[in-house]
């Protein structure tokens, strides 16, 4: 398969603006002013079926023709690169490999939906990946891709980096909002919508950075061409960030719609010892673990994944193999949503306190059997009762675990100890 | 030491603070941007720190303290010389993070939160860190990223972290 998000691997160097310009660069970003109107860049992005990739999966074409046209205020382009879903890992190398496209992509975008001005905020850590790309702006800004006149083309559109500094919820986008204007990470009630009243209190779009990075390729070769890899529904090229228990973890561009089967035992080299699978967490740590048999018939698109009671998400594959407490992996996970609630809504806040203590008791060997169904009320209650979507993304693992690994929980209970830490271990932890 | 400097940023840092209040609509969205400059300059967010901020900024004292506690990489008190944030989420703990912060625990004879005596280390547990497909990894000071970690290369890290300055 041609390489399309990652031609970093193919080309030394492209996140230099002259390697970049030679291996057509920025030619999108002068179709898209000089020879398109933005209604045509829309249409040519809806009918892509370009999906956003940042975890919901929304036609990033429709999202852009929320924004009302002729706006009285400035309009904001917000691009999200705050990748924080534990398990994701494709923005980084994008910020790190090939900053112009992101760029580009930002530029098209902007021109789409009548902006002037883009924000890229990024997680707080990402410091290098942040010196990446600020320096390939500065580079662009010199050469007159980026700042006033676009390439001559009397369309001015400049684009910062805004850092944030260490909140998961920041990556969801009116808590992102939120923090750009400089306050807490609250998410805010909808409507109104981002679309309408989003910065500063003026229209915005916000994209993840894969989701934009695909555009600039959309406009040189044409919807048609982009519905061809993949799923029509689903289609494109996507970032699979694979970790834990295979033999070569990575990222790696697949087309929409692999089984994760062969990412495990082809492209990731297969199980990590020779050992066996137990189970995927597949989309990042918010979505349904899936067990052996899911895992080894689950499809990789956003729609063959919700047909099987999980999701794609950020394209995160994470397996684990026999020896995995998975009792633990939902502690751990517990624990994460715990740190990382905001705390305005009464049941998530307090959801995530009661389902981390109990997950603790049970990892401990102190756990009893009425709580597993403790476990699944306190998750029924969190779900559909909040704000944003981060009380759902523990509710809907915790259920998932529950249920497929019940035998796991009640082994725990019955030998007081967790089955998988051997007595050496527990020695040396001593 | 930095902490020991006059709370005041230097021309430079005034520099950059003033170039960035020209990239949002509102002063306030400088903010984040700011306390980082701010954190940098005086190598954590103390009381002083934050009531500068505040001043220059022209925003309540009461919002500048809300904001830098509720993001986790401002420091709201003093950090080693040498800051190691071990991932521990899900991927690194497949790959064997908490071996990872045992040998860091055990080589510094310190816990995880805690500073060394000579100021030196500071041991920190994070959670992802958007670097899984090369775990266990760690954070060096916020900024580099240590990937592929085994308990020798930590201990091989550590070990040139102490003998540089000494
Ligand atoms: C708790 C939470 C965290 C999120 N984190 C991210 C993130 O790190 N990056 C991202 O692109 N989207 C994240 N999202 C999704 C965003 O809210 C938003 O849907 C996305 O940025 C839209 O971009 P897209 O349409 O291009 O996918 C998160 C959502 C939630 C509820
Ligand atoms: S659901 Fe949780 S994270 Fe989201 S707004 Fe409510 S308390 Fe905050
Ligand atoms: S789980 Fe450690 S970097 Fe993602």
């Amino acid at each position: 398969m041609e390489r399309i998000l990652t031609r970093w691997l193919d080309i030394p160097d492209l996140k230099k603006l002259d390697v970049y310009l030679a291996n057509n660069g920025y030619a999108a970003a002068r179709k898209a002013f000089f020879d398109m109107k933005p209604e045509d860049i829309i249409n040519e992005v809806k009918n892509s079926n370009l999906r956003g990739r940042g975890g919901a999966a929304f036609p990033t074409g429709t999202k852009w023709s929320f924004i009302p046209k002729d706006s009285k205020k400035p309009v904001y382009v917000c691009v999200n690169g705050d990748e924080s879903e534990p398990g994701t890992f494709a923005n980084r190398y994008q910020f790190e490999n090939d900053p112009h496209g992101i760029i580009e992509g930002i530029l098209i975008t902007c021109r789409a939906v009548g902006s002037h001005t883009a924000y890229i905020y990024m997680r707080g850590e990402f410091t290098v990946q942040k010196r990446s790309i600020d320096a390939a702006l500065a580079e662009a800004r010199a050469r007159g891709y980026v700042g006033k006149n676009v390439m001559g083309s009397g369309y001015d559109v400049e684009i910062w980096t805004h850092r944030g500094a260490g909140a998961y919820i920041c990556g969801e986008e009116s808590a992102l909002l939120e923090s750009l204007e400089g306050k807490r990470g609250y998410p805010r009630n909808r409507p109104p919508f981002p679309a309408i009243q989003g910065a500063f209190g003026c229209p915005t779009v916000v994209n993840n950075i894969e989701t934009l990075s695909n555009v600039p390729h959309i406009i040189n070769r044409g919807a048609d061409w982009y519905k061809a890899i993949g799923p029509e529904k689903s289609p494109g090229t996507k970032l699979v960030c694979l970790s834990g228990h295979v033999n070569k973890p990575g990222l790696y561009e697949l087309p929409m719609g692999m089984p994760i089967k062969d990412m495990i035992y082809d492209i990731g080299g297969g199980m990590l010892d020779g050992k066996t699978l137990k189970g995927v967490i597949p989309g990042g740590s918010s979505f349904p673990v899936l067990n052996k048999e899911e895992s080894e018939r689950a499809i990789f698109d956003f729609d063959s994944m919700r047909a099987i009671g999980s999701a794609m998400g950020s394209g995160v594959v994470i397996v684990m193999h026999e020896d995995t407490c998975m009792v633990d992996m939902l502690r751990a996970t517990a624990h994460f949503y715990h740190h990382e609630s905001c705390g305005q809504c009464t049941p998530c806040r307090e959801g995530c306190g009661w389902i981390e203590k109990i997950m603790n008791e049970m990892e401990a060997g102190q756990g009893r059997i009425e709580q597993l169904d403790l476990l699944n009320n306190i998750s029924d209650n969190m779900v559909g009762n909040t704000i944003c979507v981060l009380a759902d993304s523990i509710a809907m693992p915790v259920k998932s675990y529950v249920t497929k690994f019940r035998g796991e929980f009640e082994a725990h209970i019955k030998l007081g100890r967790c089955p998988f830490k051997s007595a050496e271990a527990k020695a040396q932890a001593a | 030491m930095p902490e020991s400097r006059e709370v005041k940023f230097s021309d430079a840092a005034l520099e950059e603070y003033r170039s960035l209040l020209t990239h949002y609509p509102t002063r306030q969205a400088a903010l984040l941007p700011t306390l980082w400059i701010a954190q940098r300059e005086f190598g954590w967010l103390s009381e002083e720190a934050q009531a500068y901020v505040s001043a220059l900024m022209e925003l309540p004292p009461a919002h500048v303290r809300a904001v830098v506690s509720f993001y986790t990489m401002f420091h709201r008190k003093p950090v080693g010389r040498y800051l190691l944030d071990v991932c521990t989420n899900l991927s690194c703990r497949l790959r064997g993070a908490d071996q990872i912060v045992e040998c860091i625990r055990n080589r510094l004879k310190i816990g995880v939160g805690e500073t060394t005596s000579d100021g030196k280390f500071t041991l920190d547990v994070v959670e992802c860190l958007a670097s899984c497909g090369t775990a266990p990894m760690l954070q060096l000071n916020q900024d580099a990223f240590y990937e592929n970690l085994t308990p020798d290369s930590t201990l091989k890290l550590i070990d040139e972290l102490a003998a540089r300055d000494r």
